[in-house]
């Protein structure tokens, strides 16, 4: 059947019709949809996992078992993953394992670019990097095979453009393996060093196999062009590009199973063009490759490094043609960069904080980046998953260490305290810090869509299951009672209370705020009447409302307006204003 | 078929339905036989920010995203961001703009002013630009969320793919209670083209 799927969607549907049986993630754009779209499948045994290395120990565990297993992430969770992955390289499998890398270049929601290509090549393992949908599907399945044929996970390398760009796809049938027989074998599955010396000698067999298989690989394919004198090397959407600026007008070797890369077959590919070019996003992956193979071609010297490609882009560094001049206006019109919802429960906390003297503040990853923007400017660090806390530990000493008087409010949602923000506090306690770590806690994976996470009380398939305490988790971890503050962030005076008596503690302190995210739908639909407005009469047009930066509240034609539609009355402007000209209509359903 | 590759971009503000509409768009778009490719973003930008789709169709499709100067359709779903993709708009290509202002943070806070007359800096640049009171059409309508849809019905209508049956991929792509109220916002915008 033609359906036209996301490549995310793609690859959920190849691994349903390759018989997956296990599949783990924890969220991460661009690779979320692919597990939420594992869930449709009743076949499939699919979860959240709270961290991405959880999420490849249990695919791991699944595929040691017998079972065909996938595991998906974005690029910087396969950092989180590496620990697992580089391992599994030795053990290999039983069912197949299928780890898939969705790299985001052009950082559409990401902290880096880095191209986790080069996680194949150093944890020698095989690397699938599909160029549309359609391949999506077809390599996700053929991932299956090459797993099990050649005893070894296989990453499946995804970029922005693939996960998130829909073309049309051929399904086809599910097949349905069954689990396979497991049999206890420490040599192959318990890599103490002794075990893992023996295997590390299959591995460098295995990859020089996978070369030779990589050779005739029908994912390698070769359109010679008659007449022309150009010569492309491509991967990915790369590919794409390539082909839809050159056309016809050059020769093309595809590469799909992109590592270990196919050298008779570039060798040959080089051998009949007269000038080569190799189009890649991001690092000069191939490029490293054939350079070294001695086969000079133009790359990276003429095609950027940084940022995604695009046809015209490729089309400039290859044929030297300007890109279409494109219309203008006369003065480039205001940015508008992505903030906090209205309702934003994270808005109540950052407020007071804002106006608090001799703060830092290190921020993590999820919607509370969104605070280091103006108006509230709540933030100066982000590093990556858990680093709100544990960075806060290091800078609070560090300006101990200088006499500073600042104080750390280490940042972080619920679903970043599971992932990695637990072991952050822990140390926190056990080495005295006297920071302050603040949970953000709405209930929800928010920035990435509103996945469940263990705080949810229900898991990916909408089972209910026990929500975990978060306060008690910090007590649990040694925080005292007394330095534990759980505050209303729609209560302005409470969160200012909390901070200030977090400020002035001398021991390890927490704040959690327990507000759902106002993007949930039962609390949309519970807020639905609640809608706040200005009073004109008493309205002085200070400004108080607009510093809170709700996208709701716009000073217009002389006029402070609230804008009903996206209002969910959450009252903070009411709280602020400092002649009780706001008042709010509607009761909470 | 016409061989030649088209390229729509639909642009406006996270939250507006650019999506959903131009999921409609590709659906469609296939079921009458077309090669067709989507782009979109997801992520962090959706919180409010300047957000794009790009939709191109034709008999073989292999880039997904629309190059500057090179879409045929430019569809804003608020005027500013007409502003801002309107170097994506090829020489001979069609502007369609919603009659609707968000305001972002730095003119909220009072850094920056919201351009002043866009309509005529836009029907300058790009002649035979057409303003569409699809908000106010939603809102008549009885739900201001159907915009998208009468923004798409003006995009379908622009490029005289009126004559298809949309009905049938309306009613696939959106929930059953809301196929009523979808397909007489759809209707309304193909009408808006006229005007």
């Amino acid at each position: 059947m033609k359906v036209i799927l996301t490549g995310n969607e793609a690859v959920a549907r190849g691994a349903w019709e390759a018989g997956c049986h296990v599949a783990a993630a924890y969220p991460g754009t661009p690779s979320t949809e692919i597990l939420e779209n594992i869930a449709r499948f009743p076949e499939v045994y699919s979860e959240w996992s709270p961290n991405e290395k959880v999420a490849l120990e249990v695919a791991s565990g699944a595929s040691i078992a017998g079972a065909r297993a996938l595991c998906a992430m974005k690029h910087v969770g396969l950092n989180v993953a590496a620990d697992p992955f580089f391992t599994m390289s030795y053990i290999g499998v039983n069912g197949g394992l299928v780890i898939v890398s969705a790299d985001d270049p052009g950082l559409s929601s990401s902290q880096n670019e880095q191209d986790n290509r080069w996680y194949a090549l150093h944890a020698k393992v095989p690397m699938l990097e599909p160029s549309d949908s359609q391949e999506c599907l077809d390599f996700t399945r053929a991932a299956f095979e090459i797993s099990e044929g050649f005893d070894t996970p296989v990453l499946l390398r995804l970029t922005t453009r693939i996960c998130h760009s829909k073309s049309v796809v051929e399904t086809g049938e599910r097949i349905e393996p069954s689990v396979r027989e497991y049999e206890r074998n420490p040599a192959k599955n318990a890599m103490l060093p002794a075990f893992a010396r023996q295997k590390h000698h299959m591995v460098e067999k295995r990859l020089e196999e996978l070369r030779e298989f990589g050779e005739s690989s029908p994912f390698n394919s070769v359109t010679m062009a008659e007449g022309s004198e150009i010569g492309v090397i491509a991967s990915g959407v790369g590919y794409q590009y390539a082909r839809e600026a050159l056309g016809d007008g050059a020769s093309f070797l595809k590469i799909g199973f992109s590592w270990p890369l196919p050298r008779r077959l570039i060798r040959e590919f080089a051998s009949k063009v007269k000038t080569l070019w190799v189009v890649e996003e991001n690092d000069p992956f191939l490029e490293t490759e054939i350079r070294a193979m001695g086969i000079p071609c133009f790359g990276k010297d003429v095609l950027p490094v940084v940022d995604e490609l695009t046809p015209a882009i490729v089309a400039r560094a290859v044929l030297g043609k300007e890109p279409a001049p494109g219309r203008e206006g006369e003065v480039p019109p205001p940015n508008r960069p992505p903030l906090l919802c209205p309702g934003c429960p994270h808005r109540g906390l950052f407020f007071p904080l804002s106006k608090k003297k001799d703060v830092i503040v290190t921020g993590d990853i999820g919607c509370y980046g969104l605070g280091s923007m103006p108006p509230l400017n709540v933030g100066e660090t982000t590093i990556c998953m858990g680093a709100g806390f544990s960075a806060a530990i290091g800078f609070q000493k560090a300006g101990e260490k200088a006499g500073r008087n600042e104080k750390v409010f280490g940042i972080l949602g619920d679903s970043t305290f599971f992932h990695s923000g637990i072991t952050g506090l822990i140390d926190a306690v056990v080495n005295k810090s006297r920071g302050v770590f603040v949970i953000m806690d709405n209930r929800i994976t928010a920035m990435t869509g509103q996945q469940e996470n263990p705080g949810s009380g229900r898991t990916l398939s909408g089972e209910e299951t026990v929500a975990l305490d978060i306060p008690k988790i910090c007590e649990a971890c040694g925080v005292k009672g007394e330095n534990i503050h759980v505050v209303d962030p729609y209560d302005l005076k409470a969160s200012a209370e909390a901070v200030d008596r977090a400020w002035a503690a001398e021991e390890t302190s927490v704040i959690v705020t327990t507000r759902p995210c106002a993007l949930l739908k039962d609390v949309q639909k519970e807020r639905a009447g609640l809608k706040c407005s200005v009073d004109e009469e008493r309205c002085v047009l200070c400004g108080a409302c607009l510093k809170l930066g709700c996208p709701a509240i716009t000073k217009r034609d002389g006029r402070v307006v609230i804008d009903r539609a996206a209002c969910n009355g959450c009252g903070l402007c009411v709280q602020v204003c400092p002649k009780n000209a706001i008042g709010r209509e509607g009761d909470a359903r | 078929m016409n061989a030649k590759t088209r390229n729509v971009l639909l642009v406006g503000v996270g939250g507006q339905g650019t999506i959903l509409a131009s999921k409609v768009l590709t659906e469609g778009l296939l079921s009458f036989g077309y090669d067709v490719k989507m782009s979109e973003i997801h992520g962090m930008a959706q919180r409010g920010g300047s957000v794009s789709t790009h939709v191109r169709y034709g008999e073989k499709v292999y880039s997904p995203v629309i190059c500057r100067g090179e879409a045929d359709v430019v569809v804003a779903f608020e005027k500013m961001e007409a502003l801002r993709w309107l170097p994506y708009l090829s020489s001979g290509g069609r502007l369609i703009v919603n009659n609707h202002e968000i305001f972002p943070m730095p003119v909220i806070l009072g850094q920056a002013e919201y351009p002043l007359e866009i309509e005529k800096t836009l029907s300058a640049a790009a002649p035979g630009t057409l303003l569409v009171e699809a908000a106010k059409t939603a809102e008549e309508l009885g739900n201001p969320k159907v915009m998208n849809m009468v923004l798409l019905g003006t995009v379908v209508k622009t490029l005289g793919l009126d004559g298809m049956d949309w009905g049938r991929t309306l009613r696939a792509c959106v929930p059953p209670r809301a196929v009523e109220v979808n397909e007489r916002a759809f209707a309304a915008g193909m009408k808006l083209f006229g005007q």
